[in-house]
């Protein structure tokens, strides 16, 4: 009950501060665009029908998207100190970062379900009709849903140790970047090539995800997308204690 | 005892901001919570609170610890924090609605109801927190803290910042709540005091320097009174001294003196008639109003005095 009504309170303040929409509406209309409307990267003059497009972008978008929307979520308690308003109620450090963490990821989930339609019309205009790879899109779909979910998680805990929202959405990003490309790129350094360049790609976020677009889900894909997102929501409660001196 | 707080202890680093305190308040007092900015009344109240970690010592309220039990402390305490924080983007009805869900408050929306009415916020309760005035917003705070009707009621400088209508409409307010609860409140106005509490602690640089009944601790105070005096160029003013009912004479500058005196006599008329005498031109002088800087001053050096 206290965790719901601190989700609650996220979801409206999303919506009362029309951050929901505009999320929602760029990320619709950046995707939208790449997969229908620009000649170079749509779908209609690809002539495969797939849903690639969107789960390449997807990601790029959400680097700097998500950072928005979980750069007030600590950062602006510590800034007007309704913090100490929170952290004084009968209610725990993980329910709070809960509850904030969740109500990020269901604003995610609510950009992403509009897509369906995309998926609805490329499996309408495959030829023969249906001819796609729907358990590749499923995976794919289970893929950025989790990315989606340690983006939140790293933009929760960096809003956790600043009370400035610039620097939270800055770091954020940053962190996110890194996550999902740095260790990839590091990878290909002649020093590990041949060495240490698998072990690392794997720490990082796309190898999984493009692990999980092949349309199996891997489990150990899977415990590595949760142990991350473990791992940032942890650093978030220590970093909540920690100001308690 | 409602609140034992027992050798409290804060440190920043190497500053001492809460020294070592220990008292206790009983169930249906009103105490007022004293001191001069950065004395340590928010510190220790932050820690009754549960929002810091003591350093050393403990408090607990209504017989749960704050470092063991902070859920259960939590639910016990009503807890207004100092500039009264609010989350501005939420209609006053919402707000209210969220905390008593944190609560679990039974029958909330007749709970809201019944505050909204004693907290005086009928004509305003349909509108956004960040719209209306900083009373109101103040009102919505103690709201906030009574939701779930706590035993202990802790509130930090509630009457910062309001205008003298509003002022007394919250001192009437803390009064009628002190009837029942426990009522624990920092200010460093004076009067507040005297028309509040039931008893006052004073606390200096994080160390107790009182803990009275306030009839007292005015008792304690009555006992002098400060005169500001003038004159035109330096002289010899040793004389005052010899004025009856004179304690102390200190000179603050070269032709400004303070002088205390005892205030069964009003020792004015016989300055200025010592200073006729003396061919001392008076270009002031006026009886200071007691305010809480110089009762600081008098109780930290009686205090510094006894060791």
């Amino acid at each position: 009950m206290p965790m719901y009504s601190v989700y609650r309170k996220e979801i409206n303040s999303f919506l009362s501060s029309l951050i929901a929409y505009i999320v929602i509406i760029v990320f619709l209309m950046m995707v939208g665009l790449f997969m229908w409307v620009i000649p170079d990267t749509s779908v209609l003059s690809y002539n495969y029908a797939t849903l690639d497009q969107l789960f390449t972008l997807a990601p790029l978008v959400f680097l700097f998207l998500i950072p928005a929307t979980t750069m007030r979520s600590f950062a602006e308690e510590r800034q007007t100190g309704t913090i100490e308003f929170l952290s004084t109620k009968p209610i725990s450090e993980l329910e709070i970062v809960g509850a904030k963490f969740l109500a990020n990821l269901t604003l995610v989930l609510f950009a992403l379900l509009p897509t369906a339609i995309y998926y609805y019309s490329v499996y309408k205009l495959g030829y023969p009709e249906g001819n796609l790879d729907s358990g590749g899109i499923m995976g794919s779909y289970i893929g950025l849903f989790f990315l989606a979910a340690v983006f939140v998680a790293i933009g929760i805990f960096v809003s956790s140790i600043t009370n400035n929202q610039i620097v939270s959405f800055i770091l954020a990003a940053f962190l996110c970047f890194i996550c999902y490309f740095a260790f990839g790129f590091l990878s290909n350094l002649p020093i590990f090539v041949g060495s240490l360049d698998y072990t690392i790609q794997k720490m990082g976020i796309s190898y999984h995800y493009a692990a999980l677009s092949k349309g199996v889900i891997d489990s150990r894909s899977v415990v590595y997308f949760l142990t991350v997102i473990f791992f940032f929501i942890v650093l978030t409660m220590y970093s909540l204690k920690q100001r308690r001196g | 005892m409602s609140v034992i707080v027992s050798n409290l202890t804060k440190t920043f680093g190497d500053q001492r901001v809460v020294d070592d305190l220990s008292f206790e308040v009983k169930p249906g007092e009103i105490l007022g919570f004293l001191g001069p900015n950065g004395a340590g009344k928010s510190t220790t109240m932050k820690m009754i609170t549960t929002y810091l970690q003591p350093t050393s010592g403990t408090a607990t309220v209504c017989g749960h610890d704050v470092i063991k039990d902070q859920m259960d402390v939590r639910h016990h305490i009503g807890y207004l924090p100092e500039h009264n924080p609010l989350y501005k983007d939420m209609y006053i009805k919402e707000y209210l609605q969220f905390v008593a869900r944190i609560h679990k408050v039974d029958n909330a929306q007749n709970r809201i109801v019944e505050l909204i009415e004693t907290t005086g916020l009928q004509k305003e309760q349909h509108k956004l927190i960040s719209s209306i005035s900083k009373g109101y917003r103040q009102r919505v705070g103690l709201a906030q803290a009574l939701l779930h009707d706590p035993d202990v009621i802790i509130l930090d400088e509630p009457t910062s910042g309001l205008d003298m209508n509003q002022l007394i409409e919250i001192r009437a307010l803390i009064k009628k709540l002190g009837e029942t609860k426990t009522v624990i409140f920092s200010t460093h106005i004076m009067q507040e005091v005297q028309a509040l509490c039931d008893r006052v602690i004073i606390i200096n640089e994080g160390k107790l320097v009182a803990d009275d009944p306030i009839d007292m601790l005015q008792k304690r105070l009555k006992g002098e009174d400060v005169i500001y005096l003038e004159l035109d160029k330096k002289y010899d003013a040793s004389a005052l001294e010899s004025i009856n009912g004179v304690n102390s004479v200190t000179r603050v500058s070269p032709t400004e003196y303070v002088i205390g005196a005892n205030n069964v006599t009003d020792i004015r008329p016989n300055i200025f008639h010592l200073a006729t005498q003396q061919n001392w031109v008076i270009l002031e002088m006026r009886r200071e109003q007691k305010n809480v800087e110089y009762i600081f001053q008098q109780l930290t050096k009686k205090q510094n005095a006894d060791v």
